[in-house]
């Protein structure tokens, strides 16, 4: 068990167009990770598409980093598009 | 033999394979040894189960003397019982559990995918549901097979002494008996040459994959358990999972 790799499952839902991080699993090789994710994960008709993604491989921002990456973003406010006047006839977007 | 009697015979036969083994498996239940493992056990036991209510519900129908599908699985005793011998030997170490599970499996397979055909709606339908689970539980055990057999050494080892443990029941399920043979004359029954082709085929093609080695086809099988003589394990199965409702034939909820 303790040699099993680690991996991080990502669901499509039926109504769903992205795959979403839900959890992960414990597993010897893809195929044991794929089939361990359906167990666990699809069991409630949850989704359509499972990936997996051995946690390893998966690049992750530190956690004290988190003032520089994410900090300057917070006073750019016209970043957002919510400062145009949308004409009537586009209704709602 | 009529062909009502061999079709009732034939559906206690699936009922109770399929709810034998999955009572084996539920056996598990906080002991397999991952939780990953664990999950997916108790799903193909669900499984099996959902599919053994569906055959006894259609058993009673054309047995038709009162009892209902919980009568049936639940105040039979062992001689009345028709599964496989194969699905009620014990858990012993996961390779054994697997390669259990694999042998009957292929089976399940070939049998559900040829029901599906069956000039019987009702068995037609049933086994038009089963076989997508039972596909799954396939491939999960095939990939358990190889894994351990083309695993470490101790892994290999154990799966192939499980190989050898159990071949001795594989015969049972691919050597048709009159039931079988009523079964596949009505439209009803997987042709038995077919089935024994198509087990072997599948078992060796894995076994190949997997570096293990498979019995002989001729060798000696114990045979039995599909007319009611069965190994000393199946009194001690039902023993547990028919205490409850004998002990209280009136209760209606748990």
């Amino acid at each position: 068990m303790s040699e099993w790799r680690l991996y991080e499952v990502f669901v499509r839902s039926k109504h769903g167009l992205n795959h979403k991080h839900v959890g992960s699993v414990h597993a010897a090789d893809n195929e044991m990770a794929m089939n361990n994710a359906r167990d666990l994960y699809t069991r409630r008709s949850e989704g359509v598409s499972i990936w997996v993604v051995p946690s390893n491989a998966i690049t992750a921002s530190a956690s004290d980093e988190k003032e520089v990456l994410f900090d300057p973003a917070e006073d750019k406010v016209y970043r957002h598009a919510s400062f145009y006047k949308l004409p009537d006839e586009i209704g709602h977007m | 033999m009529t062909e009502q009697k061999a079709l009732q015979d034939y559906l206690l036969r699936l009922a109770d394979s399929d709810m034998i083994l999955s009572q084996r498996l539920c056996e598990l239940c906080g002991k397999a040894p991952a939780i990953e493992e664990e999950m997916a056990i108790m799903n193909v036991g669900l499984d099996l189960v959902g599919q053994a209510r569906n055959w006894y519900e259609y058993a009673a129908e054309q047995i038709d003397d009162g009892r209902d599908a919980d009568k049936l699985c639940f105040l039979r005793d062992a001689l009345d019982y028709r599964n496989l011998l194969l699905v009620e030997q014990p858990n012993e170490d996961y390779a054994v559990t697997t390669a259990r599970q694999f042998f009957f499996d292929v089976w399940h397979y070939f049998t559900l995918k040829s029901l599906v055909d069956a000039n019987d709606e009702r068995i037609a339908n049933i086994a038009a549901k089963a076989v997508k689970e039972a596909t799954y539980h396939l491939r999960r055990s095939s990939e358990w097979v190889k894994r351990m057999g083309d695993g470490t050494e101790e892994s290999h080892r154990r799966i192939q002494e499980a190989f050898d443990l159990l071949w001795r029941f594989t015969g049972e399920l691919v050597t048709p008996d009159e039931t079988d043979h009523t079964m596949f004359k009505a439209g009803i029954g997987p042709d038995p040459e077919k089935l024994k082709r198509d087990w072997f085929g599948m078992v060796r093609e894995v076994a190949a994959q997997a570096t293990l080695k498979t019995g002989a086809e001729d060798a000696w099988m114990y045979m039995g358990g599909k007319s009611g003589v069965h190994t000393e394990h199946l009194g001690f199965i039902l023993a547990e999972m028919q205490f409850l409702p004998r002990a209280y034939p009136d209760a209606t909820t748990w």
